[in-house]
C-alpha cells in the first residue's frame, strides 16, 4: 500500500444530463509532497478538492487515499486524514471564539479535553496567533480567520491538507501571510500539501504543479516547467505573472536565461549572471 | 463596526455572580421563580426582595443597565397595579379620592402582584446581564441532557444556538454593507411614509437571505469536511465545573427558600 492520494480515470458530473466537470482525470500525490493544482474558473479544480475527502463521490474511476478507495463507509476515516481549508474565511468558522473553532474538528473526533487544550495552544503557535485564543471571529481579519482555519485542520493531525482557493478572498498582505504560514508548516512537518489556486504566483513554492483545463489534466510538471509554457497558459485563461512575461519578451530580443526565473529576486540574479558572463 | 460588540444585554464583569457556573444561575433562577409564588406575608416578600436586590447589587453591573432591562415591563407592572386598584373591590374602603373609593384589599393585591412581577423580571434579567450567551447555551445543553433519553435533540439545539450567536455579528456587518450598497443606488431607508420605508427594506432583506443560505450551505460543507457527524461520540472543549462558590450559593439560596416558606402566613 502506497501512502498517496490517487485519482485513476476519475469522471464526475454534478447532474446526470450535464457535461462532465472532470474527464478521465488521472494523477497521484505522494506523501510529503507539495502539489499545486491550478486552473481558471470552471476547470474542475475545486471539484477535485471535494473528491479528495469524500464531500463528492466520483461517477466513474477511483479516488483512493493511502490505498483505500473512498466510499460512504470509510469517508469519516478519510476526512480525518485529509483536512480542508475553504475559500470563504467567514463561512468555515464554526466556533464562537478562536479556541472553540480550532477545537471543533477535535471535538468531532472525540479527543479528550486536556489534549485539546494543549493542542490548541500548540497549533496557534504554528500559525503565529498565540494571543488570539479568546477572540471572536468578527474581531479577526480575513487572513487571521484563514490561519485559524489552518490551525483547526492541523489540530487533528491529518496527513494531507487541501487548501481550496484559501487565499482567493484575501488582500495581498493576508495572502502573503497565509502562504508564509503554509510554507513554515510544511517545512517542519511531513504534511502533504495540496494547494488549489487560479493564481500563478502561488505555485512558485510547490514541488509539482498540475494544470487543469476544461476538466482535464492539461500539464504536469515543476513550477519552472509550467512557467516556461506561458504562452499556452494565457490561452487557457491563466494570468501570466510579470516576471514570466518579461522573460518572454527578453527571449524575443535574443536574451535567454539558464533557468526560468520564478520571482523578482531570481530575475535580478539571472540578470546579474547574464551581465557578468557577457 | 464596533470591535467590542456585545450580543444581547451581557455586561462583562468579574463579580462573584459573573463567575458562577451558568447552571447554578439558571437553577437558582428557576427555583426563585417558583418560590416567589409562595410568598404571602410582609416578611416573606421582604426576604425575597432583599435577596433579589442584594444579588443585583452584587453583580456590580451599573444600575442603569439593570433598569434598561426592566424598561419594557415597567408599563405592565404599573398597569397591573392600577387594574387591581380600580377594578377589584374587596375589603374595606380605605379612603376616597375625588369620589372614587380605594379598597384596602385591592391595594394590597395590586401591590403584591406588581412586586412579584418586578422580582421575577429583575432576577431573571440578572442571568442575561452576567452570563455570556454561549455560557447560557452550554448550561442549557447540560441541564437538558437528561431529555436525550426521550430523543429530544439537545445537542442539535445547542449547536443551532451557538451557530446563530456566531453568525449574528457577521450578518449584521453584511446587512450594513448591503444597506450602504443599496443606498448608493438610490434606495431611501429614512424618509417617506411607513409603507415606503417598509418596501425599501425588501432590497435589503432579499440579498441578506440569499447570502445567509449560501453561508449555511458552505458552513455545513466545512463542518462535514471537519468530521462533524452529530453529537454522538463528541467531546467538548468548553467544560462546566461546579466550584465551592457554586455550592455555597446553593446553600445560601436554600436558606432563603427556607426563610421564605417559614415566614408564610
Amino acid at each position: 500500500m502506497r501512502e498517496r492520494i490517487d485519482f485513476s480515470d476519475v469522471t464526475f458530473r454534478y447532474q446526470e444530463d450535464a457535461p462532465p466537470v472532470l474527464k478521465d482525470v488521472d494523477f497521484f500525490i505522494d506523501k510529503g509532497e507539495w502539489v499545486a493544482i491550478i486552473g481558471h474558473n470552471g476547470s474542475g479544480k475545486s471539484t477535485i478538492a471535494k473528491l479528495m475527502n469524500g464531500l463528492l463521490f466520483a461517477e466513474s474511476g477511483d479516488v483512493s487515499v493511502d490505498g483505500s478507495v473512498i466510499h460512504t463507509d470509510n469517508v469519516w476515516e478519510i476526512r480525518k486524514k485529509v483536512g480542508m481549508v475553504f475559500q470563504n474565511p467567514d463561512n468555515q468558522f464554526v466556533g464562537t471564539t478562536v479556541r472553540d473553532d480550532i477545537a471543533f474538528g477535535m471535538e468531532n473526533h472525540g479527543v479528550p479535553r486536556e489534549v485539546m487544550l494543549e493542542k490548541v495552544a500548540e497549533v496557534l503557535r504554528d500559525v503565529q496567533m498565540e494571543s488570539y485564543e479568546e477572540h471572536e471571529p468578527h474581531r479577526l481579519s480575513g487572513g487571521q480567520k484563514q490561519r485559524v482555519a489552518i490551525a483547526g485542520v492541523l489540530a487533528v493531525a491529518p496527513d494531507y491538507m487541501v487548501l481550496d482557493e484559501a487565499t482567493a478572498m484575501l488582500d495581498p498582505k493576508g495572502r502573503q501571510d497565509i502562504l508564509e504560514t503554509v510554507r513554515e508548516v510544511q517545512e517542519h512537518s511531513d504534511l502533504t500539501l495540496i494547494t488549489i489556486t487560479h493564481d500563478l504566483r502561488e505555485i512558485v513554492a510547490a514541488d509539482r504543479v498540475i494544470v487543469m483545463n476544461e476538466g482535464e489534466v492539461w500539464f504536469e510538471g515543476t513550477p519552472r516547467e509550467v512557467f516556461a509554457h506561458k504562452d499556452a497558459l494565457s490561452t487557457i485563461g491563466l494570468d501570466v505573472p510579470f516576471v514570466a512575461k518579461l522573460t518572454q519578451e527578453m527571449k524575443k530580443h535574443g536574451i535567454s536565461f539558464d533557468r526560468e526565473p520564478l520571482n523578482h529576486e531570481e530575475m535580478v540574479e539571472e540578470l546579474w549572471n547574464l551581465h557578468s558572463t557577457k | 463596526m464596533n470591535n467590542s460588540m456585545i450580543i444581547g444585554q451581557y455586561v462583562p464583569g468579574n463579580s462573584l455572580i459573573h463567575r458562577l457556573d451558568p447552571r447554578t444561575k439558571i437553577l437558582v433562577i428557576f427555583f426563585f421563580v417558583i418560590v416567589v409564588f409562595f410568598a404571602n406575608s410582609v416578611w416573606s416578600y421582604g426576604i425575597l426582595t432583599a435577596f433579589a436586590v442584594g444579588t443585583a447589587l452584587a453583580t456590580r453591573v451599573p444600575l442603569s443597565f439593570v433598569a434598561k432591562g426592566l424598561k419594557p415591563v415597567w408599563f405592565l407592572i404599573i398597569f397591573t397595579f392600577l387594574l387591581h386598584l380600580f377594578v377589584s373591590r374587596q375589603g374595606d374602603i380605605l379612603f376616597t379620592l375625588l369620589g372614587f373609593p380605594f379598597y384596602e384589599e385591592s391595594l394590597i393585591q395590586g401591590g403584591t402582584l406588581s412586586l412579584r412581577f418586578f422580582l421575577l423580571i429583575l432576577f431573571t434579567s440578572l442571568l442575561t446581564l452576567t452570563t455570556s450567551p454561549i455560557e447560557i447555551t452550554d448550561a442549557i445543553e447540560a441541564l437538558l441532557h437528561p431529555l436525550k433519553k426521550l430523543r429530544f435533540p439537545v445537542h442539535e439545539l445547542a449547536l443551532m444556538m451557538s451557530i446563530s450567536l456566531r453568525f449574528i455579528p457577521t450578518l449584521m456587518q453584511e446587512a450594513e454593507k448591503i444597506s450602504k450598497a443599496q443606498a448608493s443606488r438610490g434606495v431611501d431607508f429614512r424618509t417617506g411614509s411607513l409603507k415606503d420605508r417598509m418596501s425599501a427594506i425588501i432590497p435589503l432583506l432579499i440579498p441578506l437571505f440569499v447570502s445567509a443560505f449560501k453561508r449555511a450551505e458552505e458552513l455545513a460543507m466545512a463542518m462535514e469536511a471537519r468530521g462533524y457527524q452529530g453529537g454522538e461520540g463528541r467531546t467538548k472543549i468548553r467544560a462546566l465545573v461546579f466550584y465551592r462558590k457554586d455550592y455555597f450559593v446553593f446553600f445560601f439560596f436554600l436558606m432563603i427558600v427556607a426563610a421564605t416558606i417559614g415566614t408564610r402566613m
